[in-house]
């Protein structure tokens, strides 16, 4: 026990911002976001890398949260659900995610979102076929996905138009 | 109010009130809850199925360093269980456990990583006991019994009930088939894990934050499962991360960190594993059904004759609910003149099955749909055309004494037959894809509540101020459905106001009135009506003090857009807030409370409480598949549906309704399924669950789900608010059958039983290869001792909706016990 220390140091960027923070060592990403930095906006389903709840971008590729160690992240960018709004306004994806019915109980969209962000910013027109695919490993059990498909399509046709602008 | 015609909010569609919390990560779930000094409790879980606990040492789980508190068995004395018949379980398993997964202790510790260290010092000695593995080993082996209450054995419950002579019925038939069929059980899989909060306030009482689907019931429960006036205890239902049925339940943990919280005085939270939701499951009974039917030739029917077998698992739970429903609602669909009913619910050494979307009925419909398929083919009459010919009529009886309202299933049919061009492609499409239909009815709220009272099942107050805020209190309960934006749109409605400007209380027994909670599809009804009756005494009084402002006469007074004013002359008028305002001037404080209960149904046998509604909605559905005649592979690209919801409040929320059923109706139907495995003796023969986790429990992704083409069929319905129905639940119930009807399509082999799964597939090819019969399905229906039937003669046979041998059967009673 003595080699391991009870509490590790690291510095994250999270959501853009630089946040040092402190956490046993053995705990995951999910675990330091929800339980050390209060944001609690990712959420588990089954802590085992299955569902795909926990979600986040890291350096701007998503990756289950629940199976990185926070330690493996220091200096690494991490985006959540928490840094998507731009200021009061909504992301894209969460506009059409709200309007058109792609959120059900909302347990599984943050995930969702953050890799439909990863997605579009790769992709800013993806096929229903792509969509599908990039969203494989997410499991929702409410809205049967296709409108979860179409605010996608959405959430690229209206970034689409705000690039023109 | 409801006779208006044209309408502002309802009907549109819309983001849903909640929308925005949703998707920017602010819906506050149970897991997301902290508290200061909250600890955390973890659930040690018995290996065995069947086991006496001979003795329990914590000692040195106490003693590891940041344990506070170890409960087991000897903190609570009392049982408890969901329906007051079945008061069966246990917090923590004193003496004995029923299946792999009861709990038996909890540890409360600084942090769930230290809580599950103290687990393993906890020294359990068990006597492992013989288990009971089906339904059919239940009937065959009284002992040793799981419990001692039950007809006998291990036998739960049996009913038996006859609604005209069925015998009689199928000799005037032309023809009279016979089926037997298997429903697997499967779970609910809600993405968030279980999870509750429990602490104590200032004053000394009780608040428990809890994944729940019925604040109320667990309200109730909980004050008798700890001995606590429920007045010193508050259930706050969080958002649930989805439910389906699996959060109906008072579940052990909710109980355990109830205790500890009042015992340490500190915050308690727990969060359940996945693996542990696999264990705790009150999912979907596996069900043996046989059918038998009598038709014409020229496809009506004479009578109805269901058994079905449930496996119940290791506790009651809403069980005895459950096996009524396996057959109150297959009246409702399509004419049926006599109707004879048996159903038996089993206790085996398996988690305890429960209410999961559809409650009971979608195993019977399987069988019904699938038997009406094979009907239709050898009377040679086409599967839509059969079923347009015998649907239900509108405001009738059925032969169990269920009042019918609007039904609007067979423009369902025609809606589906056109949308997916049936006529032709079924019987029409290439070797290998084909086209399968089937349809279905479904309850718009359980008549009666799951303990006996006269008072109202939903309540809803009204609160109005000055600065024109309206805050709405209501105990129903947001899973995911939608119910709050339901309840801000019909108050948004009637006061003329947005939806958005409404603010909503909800599920919190501590501030909300009564509502039963989130289960039997009855919010949309039930809270509607309530929400309605108070909305429209608040609009009368702000109407009066408008009007009298304006110097006309209240009926002229209109509401709309945010604005109170004379009808045809909104030039003249004021602000809602203005008229709030005069409101509040003329007649004080501005509040209100409206209730509803539902009409009391005409059965009146031993029997009859499950199965009334005010209203059932209707389904019809085709699917299409592709097979793989190599691999018995099941590809499914399309799927059409037409639902009868009356009314859809909000159509986006409503069509995801829709959708939402037709995933979980195709997943039950191909893959999921919740099955066990024996180990080797050497490792003590236990019955254990085979896949409970995501990964191998296999339920459709992205990938897998078909093109969903959803039509709402919009009749409204008296009964209801605005004529709303339910969407939730009815949707997913012609799914599976449709499935299967479109393997015959695609492949002329019957696989009887669900999942229809490649190996099934690939097994009834190789019989019809073989010149057999190309079915693969349960051989026979075991010889189950079901009672005499309570005979009620329908009402078309001069009945009153009584049993007419209820004498004769409670002497049989008496001789049995």
């Amino acid at each position: 026990m003595s080699a391991v220390p009870d509490q590790v140091h690291i510095r994250l960027r999270v959501n853009g911002e630089d946040t040092p923070v402190s956490f046993a060592p053995y705990k995951t990403l999910l675990e330091v976001l929800r339980e050390d930095l209060g944001l609690t906006g990712t959420k588990h389903g089954c802590e085992l890398g299955e569902c795909g709840a926990c979600a986040v971008l890291v350096d701007g590729e998503p990756l289950l949260s629940c199976l990185v160690l926070a330690l493996e992240c220091d200096g690494r960018a991490i985006e959540t659900v928490e840094g998507l709004a731009r200021g009061p306004g909504l992301h894209p994806l969460q506009a059409a995610f709200a309007d058109l019915g792609a959120a059900q109980c909302g347990y599984c969209t943050p995930g969702i979102l953050m890799t439909a962000k990863a997605l579009l910013e790769k992709e800013p027109s993806p096929s229903r076929e792509r969509i599908k695919e990039a969203l494989a490993g997410s499991l929702c059990r409410c809205t049967g996905y296709q409108q979860i498909f179409e605010a996608v399509e959405e959430a690229a046709r209206m970034m689409a138009r705000e690039g023109q602008r | 109010m409801t006779t208006k015609q044209r309408f502002d909010v309802v009907g549109r569609p819309r983001r849903r009130v909640d929308g925005r919390a949703k998707v920017t990560g602010q819906t506050r779930f149970a897991d997301d809850i902290v508290l200061p000094r909250m600890l955390h409790a973890k659930l040690l879980r018995s290996p065995h199925p069947h086991a006496a606990i001979e003795s329990i040492d914590s000692s040195r789980a106490l003693a590891h360093p940041g344990v506070y508190l170890v409960l087991t068995g000897k903190d609570f004395p009392v049982t408890f269980g969901i329906l007051p018949v079945s008061q069966d379980e246990y917090p923590l398993a004193p003496e004995r456990v029923r299946y792999v997964g009861d709990p038996i202790a909890a540890v409360i510790a600084r942090d769930e990583q230290t809580a599950t260290e103290a687990l393993d010092l906890i020294e359990v000695k068990y006597r492992p006991l013989a288990t009971i593995a089906t339904s059919e080993e239940a009937l065959e082996r009284p002992e040793p019994r799981i419990h001692d209450h039950g007809e006998r054995g291990n036998i739960h419950r049996l009913q038996a009930f006859e609604f005209g002579d069925v015998e009689a019925a199928f000799a005037a038939a032309d023809h009279v088939f016979e089926d037997v069929f298997f429903y697997e059980g499967n779970t609910h899989l809600p993405i968030e894990q279980h999870a509750s909060v429990a602490a104590v306030d200032g004053e000394g009482k009780l608040t428990l934050w809890s994944s729940t689907q019925v604040p109320h019931y667990i309200h109730r429960a909980l004050a008798r499962a700890l001995q606590m006036p429920a007045a010193h205890i508050r259930v706050i239902a969080c958002p649930n991360g989805g439910g389906f049925g699996g959060k109906c339940d008072l579940h052990n943990h909710e109980i355990v960190v109830s205790r500890a919280a009042l015992r340490l005085g500190r915050p308690v939270k727990i969060c359940l594993t996945r693996e542990e939701v696999f264990y705790m499951h009150r999912g979907r009974h596996p069900v043996l059904m046989k059918m038998r039917t009598g038709v014409t030739k020229d496809g009506k029917l004479t009578g109805m004759h269901v058994q079905t077998l449930l496996d119940g698992g290791g506790y009651g739970g809403y069980g005895a609910a459950s096996t009524l429903y396996t057959g109150a609602l297959q009246t409702v669909t399509y004419e049926l003149p006599r109707y004879k009913f048996e159903a038996c619910r089993t206790f085996t050494n398996k988690p305890p099955c429960g209410p999961k979307r559809g409650h009971g009925t979608p195993q019977p419909r399987f069988g019904q749909e699938v038997q009406l398929d094979k009907i239709a083919e050898s009377l040679r009459m086409d599967p839509a055309e059969l079923r347009l010919n015998i649907v239900a009529k509108p405001n009738s009886l059925t032969a169990n004494w269920l009042k019918i309202g609007s039904i609007g299933l067979a423009e369902c049919i025609n809606r589906v037959v056109a949308s997916s061009d049936w006529k032709r492609r079924f019987q029409k499409l290439p070797a290998g894809r084909g086209v399968g239909l089937a349809c279905s009815a479904y309850l718009c709220g359980a008549g009666l509540p799951i303990y006996w009272n006269k008072m109202p099942q939903s309540g809803v107050q009204l609160l109005l101020d000055r600065s024109g805020q309206v805050t709405v209190f209501c105990g129903a309960t947001e899973i995911g459905q939608g119910s709050d934006d339901v309840l801000a749109a019909i108050v948004a409605e009637v006061l003329g106001i947005d939806a958005y400007d409404v603010r909503l209380v909800t599920g919190d027994t501590g501030l909300t009135p009564v509502d039963l909670g989130s289960y039997s599809s009855r919010v949309t009804v039930m809270m509607g009506h309530a929400a309605i009756q108070a909305a429209e005494k608040l609009r009368e009084l702000i109407a009066d003090a408008a009007a009298q402002q304006l110097e006309v006469s209240p009926e002229r007074i209109a509401l709309a857009g945010g604005r109170v004013y004379l009808a045809g002359d909104p030039g003249k008028g004021m602000s809602f807030r203005e008229a709030v305002e005069a409101a509040e001037a003329r007649f004080g404080t501005l509040g209100a409370v409206g209730s509803y209960a539902p009409p009391r149904s005409p059965g009146r046998y031993k029997g009859a409480g499950v199965g009334p509604s005010p209203a059932y909605s209707y389904t019809a559905c085709v699917v299409e598949v592709e097979v793989d005649q190599a691999t018995g592979w099941i590809t499914v690209p399309k799927v059409w549906i037409a639902h009868d919801i009356g009314r859809a409040i909000n159509p986006v929320l409503a069509r995801g309704q829709v959708e939402g059923s037709v995933y979980m109706g195709l997943a039950e139907a191909l893959m999921e399924e919740q099955v066990f495995r024996r180990l080797p003796p050497k490792l003590s023969g236990a019955l254990v669950h085979k896949i409970p986790s995501l990964l191998e429990y296999k339920s459709p992704t992205s990938l897998d789900m078909p093109e969903v083409v959803t039509e709402l069929v919009e009749d409204p319905d008296p009964s209801c608010p605005f004529g709303a129905k339910e969407a939730g639940q009815g949707p997913l119930l012609p799914v599976a059958p449709a499935v299967a009807n479109a393997v015959y399509d695609a492949v002329g082999v019957r696989v009887d039983e669900l999942p229809i799964t490649p190996d099934k597939v690939l097994r009834a090819l190789e019989l019809k290869a073989q010149g057999k019969p190309g079915r693969v399905g349960p051989e026979r229906f075991p010889a189950v001792p079901y009672p005499e039937p309570l005979i009620v003669p329908p009402p078309w046979e001069g009945g009153d909706g009584k049993e007419v041998n209820r004498r004769a059967r409670r002497a049989e009673q008496a001789a049995a016990s």
